[in-house]
């Protein structure tokens, strides 16, 4: 009986009557059906207005980094907002940072009052301490021109956790505002300005650390397809990419151990893809990385995506 | 408190239990991306839409708990309410007794662990055996479980032939196949001695009042087959809206738990056999227990309650690859435990509120909810309540944040920091702040060039 469909059907319809249940209309896949149906049953849902209109919102904002859409300004008179970590350690990536805007033809502002994003605090749990630097930034990153970060974490708290730490604030208005202008550095070059090839040529091999914070934003794969236009440049693939490097602001000193055994984790799987020097769009990433490294007696070589870009500059393509 | 527990605990887990964790969750996310991306060109618009549908369930529970009631009652099923875990077990054993009933075979219900069902009714002279591998092998060794979908996700085959050893079940052999073998010939003959069988549910259908389960082991249809009553503890979220909203979810909790594209056991479960059916439970009960729940419901961390305890977050958590889900000190492990737990502890919010700090909040638990639970934005705001209630589990080991602020928003005292931190490599470590000697003990810590990228800046303003 089960081999034979039709015979199945039928007394799977008796069956069904007999129980009191609503006649039953056999399905046979038919693969023309595919053009009416397409197979994930999304349109159904969609149009289901019962669905849709008691849909509550619960916050003032998307809650969710990934739902994240905005219409940022994309003009090339723009503020630079260098971070703490090139303010105090890194000078030279927040250099290639203006190197490559400006060969890009950007008009920079570098506000000199300029600090942090907060993110210290605000990660911490100490909201309150985020907010007043929040506002410091605010204050400095006046005018209506985008902000460009060269870190997808201090991006991430200016457009997404400033929003939280907000939500009940008189000034939150202002600060909706301000995030809306602001993007992450290889995220502006991408989908701001539309280069989508870069020129020049950068001889050597990267292993390319997609900071956490880029979740959900277009900004790893726009940094990537940067990457990996370059000519000679070859981006390798290494495990358990997606994994987060261990720093995590303030966790690497609350949770060292933890913090430490991914980090380690997270080298071990790199260092066996032996690339010439690790890249990101975090240095604070690159910065956890590399003092593990030297700590543990296996130093590796780690570079901001924007100094990467300038030295391509420097090299003419062949 | 000077260190954080969970980093504690892992920084003392023995490195056997920290491989079967890792193994366990690797090969847990590796199936799960392989599923989705196999069956589906876009699998994140269907989890957002999942999420939606849930966060509208709960949002309009008011609704659907009458309506799912209502639809119970008419399908021959007696329904119970429970506000907290007490009255939970008090249900249970009200029913047991009514029926001088003293023995249960029990499917794997995470409510049950919630509201300590097995201890409770021990302690009133009644056997609860747990039917699910996993569930037995923790309770023949008196463990808890350590993960949502794999509760024994911490123990090796070897562990686990030792303890069917010291329990009787046969001589020393760790072969998977003989240890899930004995399992089953032990279990069997107990589901006929049975007189009750209890199961959970992972979706209830207000349009029908179906309660679905869906099992590996078969274990929940044979508790449910071979005993005349069935009661079933269901968590008061866990409804969907239509039967047609259990394609979605049913897609996504098989892929998002174990891989698989469904689970070997979907049960629909309507009513108490009816007059044309040969067998099956003469009496079956709904037990809807709050627990807790509706206080997360008033809370800005409600979108937790979307969760369908598929495991997924736990899988792809660094954290808890690390610390394994003991670290987690309650029920629910991982990063949903994270935030879950604390909420559900009520009054004891303060001593859990550590758990929402560990978390480097990469994002992971997020990209891969099957219901697009903002876990991280959660977890935010749970160390935001943390630090407003002073809780001192939560503020262990971290840098205060008062003195950067103030540095942070004074551009005069930042521009003289960047000057002075210069000198911080003359510091000795003995008089460094605790985060300060915490970093130099385990990394490198660059050349410190202060202010050097803004005289930069102004010399190019110059040339």
């Amino acid at each position: 009986m089960i081999k034979n469909r039709a015979v199945f059907d039928a007394a799977f319809s008796l069956k069904m009557r007999q129980e009191g249940l609503p006649p039953f209309v056999p399905l046979r896949f038919d693969a023309r059906l595919l053009w009416i149906f397409p197979p994930i049953p999304l349109i159904f849902y969609l149009r289901d207005s019962a669905h849709k209109s008691k849909l509550p919102s619960l916050s003032r904002h998307s809650l969710n980094m990934a739902d994240i859409t905005f219409n940022r300004p994309a003009g090339k008179r723009v503020q630079l907002m260098a971070t703490c970590l090139c303010d105090a350690f890194f000078d030279d990536a927040a250099a290639a940072v203006v190197e490559v805007l400006e060969h890009l033809g950007c008009e920079i502002d570098f506000p000199e009052d300029q600090t942090c994003c907060g993110q210290p605090a605000f990660n911490s749990g100490d909201w309150n301490s985020s907010r007043k630097v929040v506002r410091h930034a605010l204050k400095v990153f006046s005018g209506d021109a985008p902000v460009i970060v060269p870190s997808a974490s201090c991006a991430a708290m200016m457009f997404h956790g400033a929003l939280l730490a907000f939500e009940k604030e008189p000034d939150y208005p202002a600060m909706e505002k301000f995030a809306g202008r602001v993007w992450e550095f290889t995220d502006y070059i991408v989908n701001g300005l539309g280069i989508k090839k870069w020129p020049g040529r950068y001889n050597g091999t990267v292993a390319f650390h997609r900071s956490c914070h880029s979740r959900g934003t277009n900004t790893g794969p726009a940094a990537l397809a940067l990457l990996e236009s370059i000519e000679g440049l070859k981006v390798l693939p290494f495990g358990e990419s997606e994994q987060c490097c261990g720093f995590g602001g303030t966790f690497s000193v609350t949770f060292p151990n933890i913090s430490k055994s991914m980090g380690e984790l997270k080298l071990d799987h790199i260092l066996a893809a032996a690339p010439d020097q690790i890249v990101s769009i975090d240095q604070s990433c690159l910065m956890n990385l590399s003092g593990l490294a030297a700590k543990g007696g296996r130093p590796i070589k780690t570079v901001h995506i924007a100094q990467i870009l300038r030295d391509a500059l420097k090299n003419p393509a062949k | 408190m000077k260190f954080q527990q969970i980093d504690q605990y892992a920084a003392h887990l023995a490195s056997d239990k920290r491989a079967s964790v890792y193994g366990g969750t690797k090969s847990g996310y590796d199936a799960r991306l392989r599923a989705l991306t196999t069956s589906y060109t876009a699998p994140d618009h269907l989890r957002k839409l999942a999420g939606n549908i849930k966060q509208h369930t709960i949002e309009n529970l008011d609704t659907y708990l009458p309506q799912v009631e209502a639809k119970l009652q008419s399908n021959g099923v007696q329904v119970h309410w429970a506000g907290d875990a007490d009255e939970a077990c008090a249900h249970v054993l009200r029913i047991m007794r009514a029926r001088a009933a003293t023995k249960i075979v029990k499917a794997k219900t995470m409510v049950s662990e919630e509201i300590g069902l097995a201890p409770y009714l021990e302690k009133e002279g009644i056997e609860c055996l747990e039917t699910d591998l996993g569930e037995f092998i923790i309770q023949i060794d008196h463990d808890h479980p350590s993960h949502i979908v794999k509760p024994i996700i911490h123990k090796n085959r070897r562990e686990i032939a030792t303890s069917f050893e010291k329990n009787g079940l046969g001589a020393y052999n760790d072969d998977p196949q003989v240890i899930t073998l004995r399992a089953r010939q032990f279990l069997r003959h107990k589901y006929l001695e049975a007189n009750v069988g209890i199961s959970g549910a992972n979706f209830v259908s207000a349009e029908s009042g179906r309660l679905v389960l869906v099992t590996n082991e078969g274990n929940s249809r044979f508790s449910i087959a071979a005993t005349k009553v069935h009661i079933a503890l269901v968590g008061i979220e866990k409804i969907v809206p239509k039967d047609r909203d259990l394609e979605i979810f049913l897609n996504l909790l098989a892929r998002s738990a174990t891989g698989q594209q469904l689970t070997s056991y979907t049960e629909f479960i309507r009513g108490p056999k009816s007059t044309t059916q040969p067998d099956g439970p003469e009496e079956m009960h709904v037990i809807f227990v709050d627990n807790g729940r509706t206080d997360v419901l008033a809370d800005e961390c409600r979108p937790i309650l979307r969760c369908i305890r598929c495991s997924a977050c736990l899988n792809v958590c660094p954290i808890y690859r690390q610390a394994s889900g003991h670290a987690y000190r309650a029920v629910y492990p991982g990063p949903v435990g994270a935030v879950l737990s604390p909420l559900l502890a009520g009054k004891r919010f303060s001593e859990m509120a550590d758990l929402p700090k560990a978390s480097t909040l990469c994002g992971a638990c997020n990209e891969v909810c099957p219901v697009n639970i903002p876990i991280p934005d959660l977890l935010l705001r749970l160390r935001d309540r943390g630090k407003k209630e002073k809780s001192e589990a939560a503020a262990a080991a971290t840098p205060p944040m008062g003195g950067f602020a103030i540095l942070a928003s004074s551009p005069l005292l930042w521009k003289t920091a960047l000057k002075a931190g210069v000198l911080a490599p003359l510091v000795p470590p003995s008089v460094m702040p605790a985060a300060g000697k915490t970093w130099v003990t385990t990394r490198g810590l660059p050349e410190w060039r202060g202010g050097k990228f803004r005289q930069w800046m102004k010399n190019r303003k110059k040339s």
